[in-house]
């Protein structure tokens, strides 16, 4: 009565989602992340008014993430969170107060720079959590019987701060990159001097852990030195994606960095995908392991069927609803 | 003392659980109030249903924004703290809340965008559909989220193989015995509200005699739909309570704080439970009364405590007394909702003093109504998680420990103090603005985002201020 492994279909329904979530959550946090060093309150407005239309659509696919874990890869779900707990709580608390913050900071006159310190705080520690959870996810989890039963900390790491002062430069670096592409004099320029450094500060994070995790997993060691030579494709186009952002702030151009960063997250995140595979809850359980039932499964693809092209379809629509360029001075327009 | 983590996360689920319910039952009522005046301004042009329906936008702004990230919040609770239980019902609440997600959030945030802020950007046809498409999501959410907790509390459709639960159908989960009811009484609860917050708040702007022909549109509407739907809720609210009765007596039984099974049962006015000794002091209560009501007969046998073993009874004086004060309250708004079809003639509902005072203080009691009522339905079901198959402790998730649990609830209290004290007070300074507040913002240069609806700024002008105009 299993037609199809539809185990394989959820994994690649939630690997894109997850995927998705990052680029676009990633770079508003981005943009959060670099509030601080903004050349002044004007560049600030603008900053946040580049982001602000998009950013809570952009976290809805968060709780899809989850819900979808839920649906589709319980084990995943009943066991990175309480394996991540004090770390789930810290990026809740971050998206919280950034949340709010956008909503507030251009209300406030004399408390404008405590809405501005939750912005940038806010996005700095959910980004960095995200990281940490990326090389807790690496580490690989402590369990039996398909119940977590490490301690509370064991997230925290050498290695896992590494992964996640990573992501909090991938993050900047998609964040400056989108201010190149929507903003422009000053704050174009300022933006357009960053993303040089950051390329290099993410590079010198990427060659680190590439280094590092096959000493901390064996597994992995494997998978990218014995078999499957073909895998290196992807860090080769991560590489390229690098070369093409550097040329293109060289030569000026607008659009280009953004996209080309965008390439540099996806190919990094199918050579992570790649050296775990089929792993979801290394290092023991697969996804099939991990999979709920079969009709479960299935009740919730069907209806996805239908619904997701209508999503995709009134989304698209309100951003053109909305479409057009950021200024200062202004609004969203 | 040793910190207990079952305890401790029952405490932080019920506090961050309660502290998001109060967002969306409000929601759910205020959206479909926007809708109807926007409805309203579509069809008669007349231009106070544009201005009401543009003041009461802002107000849903704000709280619905702060529904938005307690929501989030909730998402990860059940991984966070409950894993046993994750893992064992995913099956049926992983595609409940995925369908959620997908059917009804997206839908919101997306035309919430388009109430907000493209009055100018589409037109007003498409304007009136955005608001109608967020009412409806409201709605959609709740069917959802409903099914899901009902299916808790009157499990049907599944099987348990294995500790873990498999259904076996589909309607019959979602569909499950308490749904129904459980679907109709929270609506008119997030009705009543909606209602009761425009009426408390036109009311107030009444005896300040501030935009007396709005507001006195919008405290009229507000009346006659309460008139209609306080009784109604009574009555549905009994049916709710017949059905619980055959599906988890001992929940009514503590209800009702009666004890022993029996015939001729009182209907408890006042009492204190006493669990320990399993029994009642300094009982009122009006003789047969609770046996009419529940078995409709004086006679009638209704079930007592008795009927489960002090270990499976949940903590009865919670019950009972957060009973009474939902249906407490439930009669005082019915009795508010007739005095204002009385005072009906000459129009004196809008200028009768003692009555609007009162419709303010009102506005307030339907979220103490609501949290009563979930207090009633998620203690009742103690011990039991998924209600006769799963116990709260064998939902919790293995590895946490006292100090974790401990951490994070007193994490989320201050970081909720903080965050909702600033949304609150925000609040408060819309509705101090008031329909006069001048849009100096066109809508249509503004982001599509939640709580900048509100071009309102953060702090109180101290200038006004000494105006007396707060
Ligand atoms: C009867 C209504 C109701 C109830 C009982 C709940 N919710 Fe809720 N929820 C809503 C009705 C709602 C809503 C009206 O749809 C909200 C309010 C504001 C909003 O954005 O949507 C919402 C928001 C909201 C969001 C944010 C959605 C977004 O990103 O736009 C999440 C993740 C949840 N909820 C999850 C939960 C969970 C896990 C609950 C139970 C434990 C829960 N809600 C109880
Ligand atoms: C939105 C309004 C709700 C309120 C105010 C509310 C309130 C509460 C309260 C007070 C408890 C604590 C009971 C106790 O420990 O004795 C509780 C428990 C619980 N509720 Fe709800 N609830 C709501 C909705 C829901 C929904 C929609 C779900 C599921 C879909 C849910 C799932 C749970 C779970 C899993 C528990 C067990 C944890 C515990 O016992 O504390 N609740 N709730
Ligand atoms: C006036 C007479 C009322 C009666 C007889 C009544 C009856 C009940 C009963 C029996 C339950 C528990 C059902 C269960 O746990 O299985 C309940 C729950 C609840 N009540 Fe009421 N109720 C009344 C008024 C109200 C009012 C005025 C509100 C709010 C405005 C309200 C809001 C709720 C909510 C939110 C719940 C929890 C969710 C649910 O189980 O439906 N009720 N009510």
């Amino acid at each position: 009565m299993e037609l199809f492994d539809l185990a394989l279909i959820w994994a690649f329904i939630i690997g894109f989602g997850v995927i998705m979530y990052v680029l676009m959550d990633g770079f508003d946090l981005g943009v959060g992340i670099l509030f601080p060093f903004a050349p002044d309150e004007e560049s600030r407005d603008v900053m946040m008014n580049s982001v602000a239309p998009v950013w809570d659509g952009n976290e809805t696919w968060l709780v899809l993430g989850g819900a979808g874990l839920l649906a589709a890869f319980p084990l995943v779900y009943s066991i990175l969170l309480p394996a991540l707990y004090i770390g789930v709580f810290l990026m809740l608390a971050g998206l919280i107060f950034r949340g709010v913050a956008f909503e507030f900071r251009f209300k406030a006159n004399t408390s404008r720079y405590l809405w501005n310190w939750a912005f940038a705080g806010g996005s700095t520690v959910a980004a960095f959590a995200q990281g940490v959870v990326v090389g807790a996810y690496i580490q690989g989890f402590e369990t039996a019987n398909r119940v977590y039963t490490g301690g509370a900390l064991d997230w925290l790491t050498p290695f896992t701060v590494l992964t996640g002062l990573g992501l909090l430069a991938g993050y900047a670096l998609l964040g400056a990159t989108w201010l190149v592409l929507k903003t422009e004099d000053d704050l174009q320029r300022w933006a357009r001097r960053l993303v040089i450094p950051l390329l290099v500060a993410v590079l010198v994070v990427f060659a680190i852990i590439s280094i590092w995790t096959p000493f901390v997993d064996p597994f992995v060691r494997d998978r990218w030195f014995d078999h499957l030579s073909l895998i290196w494709v992807f860090p080769a186009l991560g590489l390229i994606c690098a070369y093409v952002i550097f040329r293109a702030v060289r030569n000026n151009r607008d659009g280009m960095p953004f996209v080309a960063t965008m390439g540099l997250f996806i190919f990094t995140y199918l050579g992570l995908i790649v050296s775990k595979w089929p792993y979801v809850v290394p290092p023991e359980y697969t996804i099939w392991d991990a999979s709920s039932a079969y009709g479960s499964q299935l009740f919730l693809l069907l209806g996805l069927l239908f619904v997701i092209p209508v999503v995709l379809g009134y989304t698209a629509w309100t951003y053109w609803v909305f479409r057009g360029k950021v200024r200062a001075g202004e609004g969203y327009h | 003392m040793e910190l207990d983590p079952l305890l401790l996360s029952r405490i932080q689920f019920a506090f961050v659980v309660s502290f998001h319910a109060i967002f969306p039952v409000f929601t759910i009522g205020l959206a479909s109030f926007i809708a109807t005046l926007e409805a309203l301004a579509f069809k008669t042009e007349n231009p106070a249903w544009e201005r009401l329906s543009a003041f009461w936008t802002k107000v849903f702004a704000v709280v619905f924004g702060m529904g938005v990230v307690s929501g989030i919040v909730m998402s990860f609770q059940f991984g966070t703290n409950w894993s046993n239980f994750s893992q064992a019902t995913a099956n049926f609440m992983g595609p409940v809340l995925s369908y959620e997600v997908v059917t009804a959030f997206f839908l919101e945030a997306a035309f919430l965008g388009v109430l907000l802020f493209g009055r100018d950007k589409v037109p007003p046809g498409v304007h009136l559909f955005a608001a109608m498409m967020v009412a409806l999501g409201t709605f959609i959410s709740s069917f959802w989220i409903l099914s899901a907790n009902s299916w808790m509390q009157t499990p049907a459709g599944v099987e348990l193989r294995d500790g873990v639960f498999h259904v076996v159908s589909w309607s019959a989960a979602l569909f499950n015995p308490s749904f129904g009811w459980r679907f109709l009484h929270m609506g008119l609860a997030s009705f009543l509200t909606g209602g009761f917050v425009v009426a408390g708040v036109s009311a107030w702007y009444l005896l300040r005699g501030r935009e007396v022909e709005a507001n006195r549109k919008a405290l009229s509407i507000s009346l006659w739909l309460l008139l209609i739907i306080a009784p109604l809720q009574a009555v549905i609210g009994d049916f709710h309570g017949l059905n619980t009765l055959e599906h988890q007596p001992v929940k009514v039984a503590a209800m009702e704080g009666n004890w022993e099974t029996g015939t001729n049962v009182p209907l408890l006015l006042f009492a204190l439970p006493d669990q320990a000794n399993q029994t009642n002091h300094l009982e009122v209560g009006i003789p047969g009364l609770a046996s009419l009501i529940l078995a409709h007969d004086f006679d009638g046998e209704v079930p007592g405590l008795d009927q489960a073993p002090a270990a499976e009874q949940p903590p009865v004086a919670v019950v009972f007394w957060a009973f009474r004060i939902m249906v407490g309250l439930g009669f005082l708004m019915i009795g508010f909702a007739l005095a204002g079809l009385l005072l009906r003639p000459g129009g004196r509902f809008a200028t009768t003093n003692w009555f609007l005072q009162g419709l303010r203080l009102m506005s307030l009691t339907p979220f103490l109504a609501v949290l009563a009522g979930w207090f009633v339905t998620e203690v009742g079901r103690a011990p039991w998680l998924v209600y006769g198959m799963m116990t709260q402790a064998e939902g919790l998730t293995p590895s946490l420990t006292g100090g974790m649990a401990l951490f994070t609830l007193i994490g989320y209290m201050v970081v909720y103090a903080l965050v909702f004290s600033a949304g609150v007070y925000y609040l408060m300074r819309v509705l101090h603005d008031g329909l006069e507040a001048r849009d100096d913002t066109h809508d249509s240069d503004r982001p599509k985002r939640p709580l900048s609806a509100a071009h309102v700024p953060f702090e109180y002008n101290e200038d006004v201020v000494r105006q007396g105009g707060y």
